[in-house]
C-alpha cells in the first residue's frame, strides 16, 4: 500500500492485488509521501531478516525512523510528553512555586526531581523526543524533496494503456476530427486550465496541483526554521526584572537587576547601556459593579535616555501590551504595587531611615505584605547599636468592617488609595542579613529578632499616612507617605522575527497542503480505420476532492467543439459499468 | 478603541442576556424537534430493513448510470451536448451547451470502487410528517443562531470592546460560530442535517454552561487585555472552537457508523433494530469521514494561525514569544494532537477508526486548554474571568 492519501476507493484493482505496470504505479503516485516500511520490507528482503549486517541494520534503522508511522508515534509522544510541563511547576516559570511544591512534598519532590519534571521543557527525555522528531523530518523531507524536483523536471507520467480502469472515465467516438486535431484541442484546453502539458504517444498526459506538495514541503522545512529560530532566541537573548519606585531611576547593567537571566551567549556584558526613571505610576479601577476593583488601565510614564547620559532624556508611557522599544531591548510593565514611605528615628532623635519600601501584593485589592530593614544606624536608649524590623500588612484602602477583619486579617477592599492604612509589628534584633543566605526584600526574617511588647503585649499599630508610634527602646518610626512602584522586565529576543517569519511560512505551506487538489487528467484519441475517433478521457485525484469528476466533465463539454460526440463507443472492457453515449439527432 | 472610561451601555447589556436566554429557548425547540425528526423517521424501519436485507434498498451504480441515460436522452431533444456526473449519493448533474455541429452526449463515469459511498436516507427515513420536523428544526436552528449572534454583537455593543472577553462571552461567540458553520453549509446545499442533533445538544449545553458557571456582567477589560490581538487571536481560538466541534460531531459519528458498518457487513441480520436503524439514515461512514476531515483540516491552519498570533501578543505583552505558560502548552499540545490526526489519515493501517480517536483526544485537548487551564491552572494568561 502506499501513504499517499487516498482511500481504498481510490485504488485501481491492480494496485490492490499489487499487479500494477510501472507506468501505471507511476500515475498513480499522486504524493511523493515515503512508501511505508511495510511495502518496503516486501520489496528490499531487509524486514529485519538475519544476515543482513549492520549496513543492513542501520538502514533499517533510518527507515524505521523516517516512516510515518514513526513520524506519528513521536508526535503522539510530544504531546504526551509536553503535558506534565503544565501541571508540575516549572522552574523557568516559577522557581518559586517549584520551591513551595519541593517542601511541601517530600517523597515527590525527589522523585520528580530525578525525571526532570521541574524542568520538562529541556529535560532529557523532552529533547530525545523532539530531536528524534526532526531528525525523523529531515530524513522524510530530503529525499521528499529531490523526489520532486525530479517530478518537476520530468514530463507529467506516462498515460495508462487502460485508462478505463482509472476512477473517473468518460469516452465517446466523434467523426469530426482525427486524434492529432483532438489531442491538440486537448492540449489547448489544458494549458488554458494550467496543467502542465506533455505528449505521451497516443495520448495527452497532464497534471495540476504541484502547490500541494510545495506547499507540504515548505510547511515541514518551515518548522525547522522555527526550531532554528527558537534555539537561537534561547542562546542569544536574555532578560532581567527589576522594580523601581517612582522618582527612583534604573540603569541597564546587571548590578541593577533584581533578577538577571542571561543565556549562554548574553551576558552582563552584551547589556546595552541605556536608563529610566519612573516619573509616575498610573492606575486606575472600576469604582462600581459586580466587578469593582477590576483594573482598567495601569501605565508607567517613564523619561528614558540612550548610552549613559541620563541628562538627555525623552518621555514614554509603558503599558501592558505596550512595550518600550531602547536600542534593541523591549522593557515591559509586569506588575505594580504599593511602596509605603517611613521615617525612623533612633533613641538620640536623628532620621537614620527615611524612605519607600515596595510591598508584595497578596490579592486583586492590592492588600500587601511589607518588610521595612533599618540595618544600620540605629542607637537605643542604652546606647548599643541594634537592627530594627517592621513586618507590615499595608491596605490601600482599608477594611473597615470588624467582622470581616476579625475572620481575615486586616485586608484590603479596594486596590486604590482611598483609605491607606498599614498594620506594624516592630522587632529588633539580627535580621540576618550578614548570615549569606538569600533573602526576600518583602519579607522579615525574625528567627534572631524579638519583638516589641508592651506589658506583655506585642505592640501593634495601624497607622494612616502622617502617623507614627514611639519605640519602647527609643525613638520614633512614622509612616509618612504612600508611593508606586512599578516592576519592568527588560528582554532582548534576537531571532523572534525569524520565528515569525518561518511560522508564517508553515502556516502558507500548510494552506497550499491541505487545500490545492493534485490531479492529474490523460486524454487519449485514436483515429480508426473508418475514419472515427475514439477520444477517452480519464482522470486521478485524492480522495479529498469530489470535483475530478466535474472537472473532467467540464472539459469533455470544452472538446464537443472540436470532437462532438455522436456515436455510441464500443468500450473493451467487460469489467467497467456502462459507459457510452447516445445517439442523436 | 479602549477607552479606559467608556462606560457600559447596560441597555445593551440586557437586551444580550435576554438574547442568550431566548436563543436557549429556541436551540431546545430545535433540539426536541430534530428528536421527533429522528424518532418518527423510524416508523418505517421494519420495511427499510426488510428491504435491505432482501438486497434492494439503495441504488446501485448501474441504476445510477442507466437513470444518467435517461436524463442525457431527455436531454438530446434539444441541439445541445450533455455531459452527466454521478455524484455521490446517486445524484447526478448534466452540464449541458449548445454546439454548432451535431451533438450527442457524453457519461463520465466513476469506477464501481472508487464511487462515492452510498449515504443513508437521512433522520427522516423518507417519512413526509418527519421531514416537515426536520425542515421545522433548520428554520428553529437558524432563528436560534440568529438570537445568539444578536446577542454575541449587543455585548459587544454595550462593552465597546469585542465580545469575547472572558470565557462567559467566548462560550457564547462560541456556540455562534458553530451554529453558523451548520447553517452556512446547509444554506450552501450540503447535506448535513445529520449534524443538527448533536450541535443543537452542544449549544445548549455550552450556552447552559455559559449562563450558570460562567456568567460575568458587561464590563470593561482588564489591562492586560487591551490589545488588537485580542480581535485577532481570541476570535481565532474562538472560530477553531466552534468549527472543530462540527469536527468532533462527524468524527463521533463516523466512529459509532463505521463500527455498525463492520458489523452489518459481517451479519445483516444482526444489524436491525432501532439503533441500527438510526445508523442506517446517518450518510456512509465515508461520507463522515470526508466531513470530519474536510472541518478539521480547514481548522488546523487557522488554529495554527491562532497560536502564531498568541505568540505574537505574548512577546508585546510579556516579553517571550513562547515560555511554556499552561496556556500555550496546551495549545501546542492541541496542535500537535491535529497534526497527529491529519499524519494518521495519511498514514497505512492507521485510517479510519484510529485516526477518528485521534479527533477525539485532539478535542478532548482544545476543550481543556479553553476550560480546564482556565479553572484548574494557574497560569498568566488572565483570562477566565471567573
Ligand atoms: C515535526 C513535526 C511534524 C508536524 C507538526 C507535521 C505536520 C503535518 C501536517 C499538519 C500535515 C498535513 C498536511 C497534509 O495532510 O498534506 C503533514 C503531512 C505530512 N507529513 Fe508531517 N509533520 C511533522 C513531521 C513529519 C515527519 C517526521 C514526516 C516524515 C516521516 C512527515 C511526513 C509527512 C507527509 C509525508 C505528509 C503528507 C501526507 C500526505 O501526502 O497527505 N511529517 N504533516
Amino acid at each position: 500500500m502506499t501513504t499517499d492519501g487516498r482511500t481504498a476507493e481510490e485504488r485501481t484493482p491492480e494496485e490492490q492485488t499489487g499487479e500494477k505496470t510501472a507506468d501505471e504505479r507511476a500515475a498513480e503516485r499522486l504524493s511523493s509521501a515515503p512508501v511505508d516500511d511495510s511495502e518496503l520490507d516486501a520489496g528490499s528482503g531487509a524486514g529485519g531478516a538475519a544476515g543482513i549486517g549492520f549496513v543492513g541494520w542501520i538502514r533499517w534503522g533510518w527507515r524505521q525512523l523516517t516512516s510515518m508511522r514513526t513520524a506519528l508515534i513521536l508526535l503522539f509522544l510530544l504531546s504526551l510528553a509536553a503535558v506534565p510541563g503544565s501541571l508540575v511547576p516549572q522552574v523557568s516559570a516559577s522557581p518559586t512555586n517549584v520551591a513551595a511544591f519541593v517542601t511541601k512534598h517530600h517523597t515527590l519532590a525527589p522523585i520528580y526531581q530525578k525525571l526532570g519534571l521541574f524542568h520538562v521543557y529541556s529535560s532529557f527525555w523532552f529533547s530525545a523526543i523532539y530531536i528524534l522528531l526532526f531528525v525523523s523530518l529531515a530524513g522524510c523531507i530530503v529525499p521528499r524533496t529531490w523526489q520532486f524536483v525530479g517530478v518537476l523536471r520530468s514530463a507529467p507520467p506516462a498515460a495508462p494503456r487502460h485508462l478505463v480502469r482509472l476512477p473517473v472515465y468518460a469516452t465517446w467516438r466523434s467523426r469530426g476530427a482525427d486524434s492529432e486535431q483532438t489531442l491538440a484541442a486537448a492540449e489547448t484546453l489544458l494549458r488554458r486550465r494550467r496543467f502542465r502539458v506533455a505528449r505521451s504517444g497516443d495520448a495527452i498526459t497532464s497534471e495540476k496541483g504541484y502547490l500541494r506538495e510545495v506547499g507540504n514541503l515548505l510547511f515541514h522545512i518551515s518548522l525547522f526554521g522555527m526550531l532554528i529560530a527558537f534555539a537561537f532566541s534561547k542562546l542569544f537573548g536574555g532578560m532581567g526584572t527589576v522594580v523601581v519606585i517612582e522618582g527612583k531611576a534604573f540603569s541597564n547593567n546587571v548590578s541593577q537587576y533584581d533578577d538577571f537571566m542571561p543565556s549562554t551567549f548574553y551576558t552582563g556584558d552584551d547589556l546595552t547601556p541605556f536608563g529610566f526613571k519612573l516619573d509616575k505610576f498610573e492606575a486606575s479601577y472600576q469604582a462600581s459593579g459586580p466587578q469593582m476593583g477590576n483594573p482598567t488601565m495601569f501605565q508607567a510614564n517613564v523619561s528614558y535616555w540612550l548610552g549613559t547620559d541620563p541628562t538627555k532624556t525623552k518621555n514614554a508611557v509603558v503599558q501592558e501590551n505596550h512595550p518600550l522599544e531602547v536600542d534593541g531591548s523591549n522593557v515591559y510593565l509586569t506588575a505594580h504595587g504599593y511602596a509605603p514611605v517611613f521615617q525612623v528615628t533612633d533613641a538620640k532623635g536623628d532620621v537614620i531611615y527615611n524612605g519607600p519600601t515596595p510591598c508584595l501584593p497578596q490579592d486583586s485589592n492590592l492588600s500587601s505584605t511589607c518588610a521595612i530593614k533599618v540595618n544600620d544606624g540605629y542607637v537605643d536608649n542604652q546606647g548599643n547599636a541594634t537592627q530594627i524590623g517592621l513586618s507590615g500588612i499595608f491596605t490601600p484602602t482599608a477594611a473597615t468592617d470588624p467582622a470581616s477583619i476579625r475572620t481575615m486579617g486586616p485586608h484590603s477592599v479596594f486596590p486604590d488609595l482611598a483609605d491607606p492604612e498599614i498594620y506594624v509589628n516592630a522587632y529588633h534584633g539580627d535580621l540576618g542579613d550578614n548570615s549569606g543566605a538569600p533573602q526576600s526584600i518583602y519579607e522579615l526574617d525574625t528567627k534572631h529578632m524579638t519583638q516589641y511588647k508592651l506589658d506583655g503585649q506585642p505592640l501593634t499599630f495601624a497607622l494612616k499616612p502622617g502617623q507614627g508610634f514611639k519605640l519602647p527602646s527609643g525613638g520614633t518610626v512614622t509612616f509618612t507617605s504612600v508611593q508606586q512602584w512599578a516592576n519592568f522586565t527588560v528582554a532582548t529576543n534576537p531571532g523572534s522575527s525569524w520565528a515569525l517569519l518561518s511560522s508564517m511560512a508553515a502556516v502558507l505551506g500548510l494552506i497550499g497542503s491541505l487545500f490545492v487538489q493534485r490531479r492529474r487528467i490523460w486524454v487519449r484519441a485514436v483515429t480508426a480505420e473508418d475514419g472515427t475517433t475514439v477520444v477517452e478521457l480519464a482522470g486521478l485525484a485524492r480522495s479529498e476532492s469530489a470535483r475530478i469528476a466535474e472537472e473532467l466533465a467540464a472539459l469533455a463539454l470544452d472538446l464537443q467543439d472540436t470532437a462532438p460526440a455522436d456515436e455510441t463507443a464500443v468500450t473493451d472492457e467487460p469489467d467497467t459499468v456502462a459507459a457510452g453515449t447516445t445517439p442523436k439527432e | 478603541m479602549f477607552l479606559a472610561d467608556a462606560a457600559i451601555d447596560t441597555r445593551f447589556a440586557s437586551i444580550s442576556n435576554d438574547l442568550i436566554y431566548s436563543a436557549m429557548a429556541v436551540f431546545l425547540l430545535a433540539f426536541l424537534a430534530y428528536a421527533c425528526e429522528w424518532t418518527f423517521g423510524g416508523r418505517s424501519r421494519i420495511a427499510r430493513q426488510s428491504a435491505a436485507l432482501a438486497g434492494k434498498a439503495g441504488s446501485s451504480v448501474a441504476d445510477t448510470v442507466a437513470e444518467a441515460e435517461r436524463t442525457a436522452a431527455d436531454a438530446g431533444k434539444a441541439p445541445t451536448v450533455a455531459v452527466t456526473v454521478t455524484r455521490a449519493g446517486g445524484g447526478t448533474t448534466t452540464l449541458t451547451r449548445t454546439v454548432a455541429a451535431k451533438a450527442g452526449s457524453v457519461d463520465v463515469v466513476t469506477r464501481g470502487d472508487a464511487a462515492p459511498p452510498v449515504d443513508g436516507v437521512g433522520a427522516s427515513g423518507g417519512d413526509e410528517r418527519a421531514d416537515r420536523l426536520g425542515r421545522i428544526a433548520v428554520s428553529l436552528t437558524t432563528l436560534a443562531v440568529l438570537l445568539d449572534l444578536g446577542a454575541v454583537i449587543a455585548r459587544g455593543i454595550s462593552a465597546h470592546r469585542p465580545p469575547w472577553g472572558n470565557l462567559y462571552e467566548f462560550t457564547c461567540a462560541m456556540t455562534v460560530v458553530a451554529g453558523l458553520l451548520f447553517v452556512g453549509l446547509l444554506a450552501a446545499r450540503k447535506n448535513v442535517r445529520w449534524m443538527g442533533l448533536p450541535l443543537t445538544f452542544g449549544a445548549l449545553v455550552g450556552l447552559g454552561i455559559a449562563v450558570t458557571e460562567f456568567y460575568t456582567a458587561s464590563e470593561q477589560l482588564v489591562p492586560a487585555l487591551h490589545s488588537y490581538w485580542l480581535w485577532i487571536h481570541v476570535s481565532g481560538a474562538m472560530i477553531c472552537g466552534g468549527a472543530l466541534y462540527a469536527g468532533g460531531i462527524a468524527a463521533v459519528l463516523f466512529f459509532v457508523k463505521d463500527v455498525h458498518e463492520s458489523r452489518k457487513a459481517q451479519d445483516p441480520a444482526k444489524a436491525v433494530g432501532w439503533w441500527a436503524d438510526v445508523m442506517d439514515r446517518l450518510p456512509a461512514a465515508a461520507t463522515l469521514d470526508k466531513w470530519s476531515y474536510r472541518i478539521n483540516a480547514f481548522v488546523f491552519p487557522l488554529w495554527t494561525f491562532t497560536i502564531i498570533a498568541g505568540a505574537i501578543w505574548a512577546e508585546a505583552a510579556w516579553g517571550h514569544y513562547w515560555e511554556w505558560d499552561p496556556t500555550e502548552t496546551w495549545a501546542f499540545i492541541t496542535w500537535v494532537a491535529y497534526a497527529c490526526y491529519l499524519h494518521a489519515r495519511a498514514t497505512a493501517g492507521w485510517k479510519g477508526r484510529k485516526a477518528a480517536v485521534l479527533v477525539f483526544i485532539a478535542f478532548a485537548c482544545y476543550l481543556f486548554n479553553a476550560y480546564g487551564v482556565s479553572i484548574f491552572i494557574n497560569g498568566k494568561h488572565s483570562y477566565a474571568g471567573v
